[in-house]
C-alpha cells in the first residue's frame, strides 16, 4: 500500500517549486503566489518564529550581543545561561548527545537529544534484526506519516498496518490492533508498535482510556513502545487533552510501570516553535534493558551530536519564559496563539459544508486530513492519466488553485478511499479555504 | 523437597519452557528466586549488527574522562587540576575563535530584526538577507528542500570550480548533508546489498577515521583493510591496495574505495601522482571512489598541497573522468572555521547512475532536510568576504590566524614527541592530530591483556587518571598487529599544547620505567 518506490511522490514537490519560480518570473496564473501547505512547516506557511527563541539563539550565535541592551534581560541571561553550557560557545560538538531538560518525570540518563529522524533510525536500528527470519515486524498506524514507513522498511522489517477508525474520529480500536499482529502470523516477527498521538494526518487526540488500552495490549503482547508525540502541544478538542504514554506508563502502576519498554519523541519542529530547520527534539527511553542502553549510546554517540543550536531551542521549549520574566507577556500571547482553536474550526466547518468532502472534527496535531468522495469520471479521468485518484486532486488543486497539499494515498488509506492532507497553521487559512471551496465546487461541477 | 530444590526444579521447568512466537522465555528467573518478567528488547533480541559498532573517538576513555571531571568539580582530590580532552577534533572546545563574520551573519538570520543594528556590517547583512530569502518564509526554521537551499548548492559549485582551477561543477551533483558524517554514511548505504560472497566489501584505510568502521558494521558491510605505509609517513601503496582488493575478492564483492585526504589520524597529505594512481585503480579495478576532504584546508608541511580528487579526475581526461565515480565530501566542522556544532556540510556525486541518483534522493528525504543554521553556514565557507568587502580584512585576519597557529602546533607536536624515547611521530602534514607510534614494555602489554585491554588503552587509561589528559587510543583507529599510537588533536592553545606535551613526555618516561 505504501508504494515506496513510486517517485510520483516528489512530482508534486517539483511541479509547486516551478510554478513559484514561474511566478517569481511574472507568469501570469489565476493566483499571486502558491499557499504551501503541503508540510508541517508552521515558518512556510507563514507564522513567526518565536522572539525570544531566536533572541536567545542569536545571543548565543554572536556572545558580543548578550551585552547589548537591545535585548531583553532575560534574554541575556538565558544566552549566557545555555553558552555556559556549551563548552566552547555554541560551535562545538556536546560532550554527550544528552541535554538537560526540565520535564516532571524525567530521568537525563535516558535522554537523547538528536535529530528527529537519527532518533528513530537508531531505535528502529536496535529493534530490527535484518538477518533474522523470519523478519522484524513493526506495527504502523494507517494513515501515518509516509518518512515513518520509509525508515522501517529501508532497514530491511515490514510495515504491519492497523487501520485507524475514520467512521470513530480516527480511534485506535484495540481489536484492530489484535487483527493486524494475526496478520503478520507467518508474514514477519512484529516486535514494536508505533503509536502517534497527537495524529499526523489525521487530527486525533487519544483519550486516556485509549492510551492506557494500547498500553495494556502492548504488554501483554510484547511489543515495544514507539510513540510519537510531536504534536503534543498542539491540542484543540473540547474535552482533549494530551497524555503522554510515559505518565500513563508510570501512573498505571505495577507491573507495567516497571516493564513496558516505551521510546518517546519530541521536537522543536512542531507545537508553538515550528523550528523544523534547526533539525532538533529528544527521544526518551522508559525501561530499556541497562545492557541495551549501552549499545543506544554508542550509536547516538558517532552521530556526533545534534546541531547545537536546536538543542537551545530544544531548551528553550521545555523551559520557557516565566510570569514576571521580560520576554513573558510577548511570549504568552504569541506562542500558544499559533496553535489555536479558532482556526481549526472554521477549517472543519468550511470542508465539511462542501460536498463531496467530509472530516471528523481535528481535535489536534498540524494537519486537516479530510475525505475527498469523488465520483467515478473523476477516478476514471486520474485512472487515464496514469494517476491516483487524490495526487489528480492535489495536482489539479495546485496547478489551478494555487494550493500545495499532499495526496492521501502517500499517508496510507483503506482501499477505495481518498483524502488530501494539508497544514491548518493560521497564516494564510481564510485565503486558503478560499481557494479550496472555490476549486472544489468547479471540479465537482466538471466531474459530476 | 527443600527450598533450594524447589528453585532448581523450577530453573529446570522454565529452560524448557515451550518457546513463545519468538523462541525466547517470557519470563526469566531473577536472583532472588523471583519470577520476572523478561524484556522485550535485549541483548538477545537486538539487532546483532548493532553490537559491533564502536566509536572509539567517544568511547569508554572518554567516559571515564567525564567521570573524572565530575569528581573533580565534586573536589575530589587528583594528581591534576583539569582533564583536558586531547580526544575529538573539537576546535572550539578547545578555545578556538569563531570566524566573526561568520557568527554576525548567523545571527542576523536568527533574529532578523538586527539587520537595523548598525554595529553590523553592510556586507554580512546583505549576505543575511540573501539566504533569508531562500528560505521558506523567510525563516531559518523553516524546512529546506531535502537536497538542500538550492542558492547554497549553487554557490558551492562555484566555489567548487574556483578551487578546483575552473573544472566545471554542476549544482546538481551537490548535496547538503548534515556534517560529512551524513552524506558518508548515506553513501554507503547505497552501496552495500549482497549476501555471503557477494556481499559488498568496502576499502577503507588503516588507520581509519572509526565512523567507516562503525557505519560498515552497522550495515552489515564487508570492511576491507589496506595499510598505510607508516615508514613513509603514512603514505598510500597501490602495491597495497592492490593486495587488499585481490585478497578480499575470495570473499566479497569489493565495490568502493575510502580515502581520507588530509588523512585522519594520521594527518597525511597525498601527493597528486598519489591521487593519480588511486584514481586509475578504482577504474581498473570498479571501484566507488569515496574522497572524504574535511580537512582541505588544514595542510601545513612544507612542500604539501591539497589536490581535490575531483580536480585530478577531469585533468586525467575523459577516459577517467567520465567513467569513474566519485563523491567527495567537506564540512563545516574542521579547516579554519571549526563549527562542528552546526552539523553543515555538502558531498559532490560525480558520474552517478541516474536512476541511482532518484534513490539517493529518496534516501535523503526520509531526514527531510540538513539543518538549515548549518546550510547557511556553508554558504558563508564557499562565499566568504572578497577583496573591497567591510569585513575582507578581519576574515582573512582571523583565517590566517587560525591556521597559521594550526600549522605552529603541529609542527610543534612532531618536535616535542620525537624527543621523547619510546615515541615516534611523523611529521603532521595536514589535519589536526598527531598519531605516533609508542613503545609499550612487555610487562605494560602483559597487564593489560591481563585485564583484557588493548595495552594502548591501558597505557591511555594510566595516562588519563595520572595526568587527565584524554587521548585515543589507536586501536581505535586500527594499527599494524604489535604497534601502538595514540591520536592527539594538535587543538589545545600553544602555551597549554606546550604543557601537555610535556606531560604526556613525562608520563611516558615513567610508565616506561615503571614496567621495564
Amino acid at each position: 500500500m505504501w508504494n515506496v518506490k513510486q517517485l510520483e511522490y516528489g512530482a508534486l514537490a517539483r511541479r509547486a517549486n516551478q510554478i513559484k519560480d514561474e511566478l517569481r518570473q511574472g507568469v501570469r496564473k489565476p493566483y499571486k503566489e502558491v499557499i504551501d501547505v503541503f508540510q508541517g512547516d508552521l515558518h512556510r506557511a507563514g507564522m513567526k518564529p518565536l522572539t525570544f527563541v531566536r533572541q536567545v539563539l542569536t545571543a548565543c550565535v554572536y556572545p558580543p550581543l548578550i551585552n547589548s541592551s537591545n535585548l531583553p534581560l532575560d534574554v541575556r541571561q538565558r544566552a549566557q545561561e545555555e553558552l555556559g553550557r556549551c563548552v566552547g560557545e555554541s560551535g562545538y560538538y556536546n560532550q554527550t548527545s544528552q541535554i538537560k531538560l526540565y520535564c516532571q518525570f524525567c530521568n537525563v540518563q535516558d535522554i537523547h537529544s538528536t535529530e528527529m529522524r537519527f532518533a528513530h533510525c537508531n531505535i528502529l536500528n536496535v529493534l530490527v534484526n535484518r538477518e533474522a527470519s523470519p523478519r522484524t515486524g513493526v506495527l504502523i498506524p494507517v494513515p501515518c506519516h509516509n518518512k515513518t514507513v520509509l525508515s522501517i522498511t529501508q532497514l530491511g522489517a515490514v510495515a504491519v498496518p492497523y487501520y485507524l477508525s475514520e467512521e470513530q474520529g480516527w480511534a485506535l480500536q484495540v481489536e484492530e490492533l489484535q487483527r493486524a499482529l494475526e496478520s503478520a502470523k507467518g508474514v514477519c516477527n512484529p516486535v514494536a508498535l508505533y503509536v502517534i498521538n497527537p495524529g499526523n494526518p489525521a487530527g486525533y487526540v487519544q483519550s486516556q482510556k485509549s492510551v492506557l488500552e494500547v498500553i495494556r495490549f502492548a504488554w501483554e503482547k510484547r511489543l515495544f513502545l514507539l510513540v510519537d508525540e510531536l504534536y503534543q502541544d498542539c491540542v484543540y478538542g473540547e474535552n482533549c487533552e494530551f497524555v503522554s504514554y510515559k505518565r500513563a506508563v508510570s501512573e498505571m502502576g505495577p507491573p507495567f510501570s516497571g516493564t513496558v519498554e516505551l521510546a518517546s519523541f519530541h521536537s522543536v519542529s512542531k507545537g508553538f516553535s515550528g523550528e523544523c530547520g534547526l533539525r532538533a527534539g529528544y527521544v526518551e527511553l522508559v525501561n530499556l534493558d541497562p545492557a541495551v542502553m549501552k549499545y543506544i549510546n554508542t550509536l547516538f554517540s558517532k552521530d556526533a551530536c545534534s546541531p547545537v543550536l536546536g538543542q537551545i531551542a530544544l531548551d528553550l521549549m521545555t523551559d520557557p519564559p516565566k510570569p514576571g520574566d521580560p520576554s513573558y507577556l510577548l511570549y504568552k500571547q504569541v506562542g500558544p496563539e499559533n496553535c489555536t482553536l479558532v482556526y481549526v474550526k472554521k477549517v472543519h466547518e468550511v470542508v465539511n459544508s462542501l460536498p463531496g468532502f467530509s472530516c471528523p472534527p481535528i481535535e489536534g496535531g498540524l494537519f486537516a486530513f479530510p475525505r475527498l468522495h469523488l465520483t467515478p469520471k473523476a477516478i476514471q479521468k486520474a485512472k487515464e492519466l496514469g494517476l491516483q485518484p487524490d495526487t489528480f486532486y492535489c495536482t489539479r488543486l495546485l496547478e489551478e488553485g494555487g494550493v500545495f497539499t499532499g495526496p492521501g494515498w502517500e499517508y496510507g488509506q483503506k482501499e477505495g478511499t481518498y483524502h488530501i492532507r494539508y497544514n491548518t497553521s493560521r497564516a494564510l487559512f481564510k485565503e486558503l479555504l478560499r481557494r479550496l471551496s472555490s476549486f472544489h465546487m468547479t471540479f465537482m461541477k466538471d466531474f459530476s | 523437597m527443600n527450598h533450594g530444590t524447589a528453585l532448581l526444579w523450577k530453573r529446570r521447568a522454565l529452560s524448557s519452557l515451550s518457546a513463545t512466537r519468538r523462541g525466547l522465555p517470557k519470563e526469566k528467573m531473577s536472583e532472588n528466586g523471583i519470577m520476572s518478567r523478561a524484556k522485550v528488547l535485549t541483548i538477545d533480541t537486538m539487532n546483532p549488527t548493532v553490537k559491533k559498532v564502536e566509536y572509539a573517538v567517544r568511547g569508554p576513555i572518554v567516559q571515564r574522562a567525564v567521570e573524572l571531571e565530575r569528581e573533580l568539580s565534586e573536589g575530589m582530590k587528583k594528581p591534576f587540576a583539569e582533564v583536558i580532552k586531547a580526544n575529538i577534533g573539537d576546535a572550539h572546545a578547545m578555545g578556538q575563535q569563531p570566524i566573526t563574520f561568520f557568527r554576525q551573519v548567523l545571527a542576523l538570520c536568527s533574529y532578523p530584526e538586527l539587520l537595523s543594528d548598525s554595529t553590523f556590517p553592510e556586507d554580512a547583512k546583505s549576505r543575511a538577507c540573501r539566504i533569508l530569502q531562500s528560505c521558506g518564509g523567510n525563516s531559518m526554521g523553516s524546512y529546506s528542500a531535502s537536497q538542500g537551499i538550492d542558492s547554497v548548492r549553487q554557490d558551492v559549485a562555484r566555489y567548487i570550480e574556483r578551487r578546483d582551477g575552473g573544472v566545471a561543477c554542476d549544482p546538481d551533483n551537490i548535496y547538503l548533508t548534515t556534517g560529512a558524517s551524513d552524506g558518508i554514511v548515506t553513501m554507503l548505504k547505497l552501496l552495500v546489498c549482497g549476501e555471503g560472497t557477494t556481499r559488498t566489501g568496502v576499502m577503507i584505510p588503516i588507520p581509519q577515521y572509526p565512523l567507516y568502521s562503525a557505519a560498515l558494521a552497522e550495515l552489515g558491510a564487508v570492511q576491507i583493510n589496506y595499510f598505510l605505509n607508516e615508514e613513509k609517513c603514512w603514505s598510500l601503496d597501490i602495491t597495497e591496495l592492490q593486495r587488499a582488493v585481490n585478497e578480499a575478492r575470495q570473499y566479497c564483492n569489493p565495490r568502493a574505495l575510502c580515502i581520507i585526504n588530509p588523512g585522519n589520524p594520521t594527518g597525511q597529505v597525498q601527493s597528486r601522482q598519489c591521487i593519480e594512481d588511486v584514481i586509475r585503480f578504482a577504474a581498473k579495478e570498479r571501484l566507488f571512489l569515496m574522497a572524504d576532504e574535511v580537512y582541505q584546508d588544514n595542510v601545513y608541511a612544507e612542500g604539501c598541497q591539497f589536490h581535490s580528487f575531483k580536480k585530478v579526475l577531469f585533468e586525467m581526461g575523459p577516459e577517467y573522468a567520465e567513467t569513474v565515480e566519485l563523491a567527495s565530501f567537506h564540512s563545516t566542522s574542521k579547516c579554519y572555521m571549526g563549527e562542528c556544532g552546526f552539523r553543515g556540510g555538502y558531498m559532490e556525486i560525480i558520474n552517478m547512475d541516474d536512476e541511482v541518483k532518484d534513490q539517493l534522493t529518496k534516501l535523503l528525504s526520509v531526514r527531510l532536510c540538513p539543518p538549515v543554521p548549518g546550510q547557511a553556514l556553508m554558504d558563508l565557507v564557499v562565499n566568504p568576504p572578497q577583496p573591497g568587502e567591510p569585513s575582507y580584512g578581519s576574515f582573512i585576519k582571523e583565517r590566517t590566524a587560525t591556521l597559521s597557529a594550526l600549522a605552529e602546533k603541529a609542527k610543534l607536536t612532531e618536535q616535542v614527541l620525537n624527543t621523547v624515547q619510546g615515541i615516534s611521530c611523523n611529521p603532521v602534514q595536514g589535519a589536526m592530530y598527531s598519531f605516533p607510534r609508542i613503545t609499550i614494555p612487555e610487562k605494560a602489554v602483559k597487564e593489560a591483556t591481563e585485564k583484557g585491554q588493548q595495552p594502548d588503552m591501558f597505557y591511555c587509561m594510566k595516562m588519563l587518571e595520572e595526568t587527565g589528559i584524554c587521548l585515543v587510543p589507536g586501536s581505535g583507529f586500527g594499527q599494524k598487529d604489535g604497534t601502538y599510537h595514540f591520536r592527539m588533536t594538535i587543538l589545545p592553545p600553544t602555551d597549554k599544547l606546550k604543557i601537555l606535551l610535556n606531560k604526556v613526555k613525562e608520563f611516558h618516561q615513567r610508565f616506561t620505567q615503571q614496567y621495564s
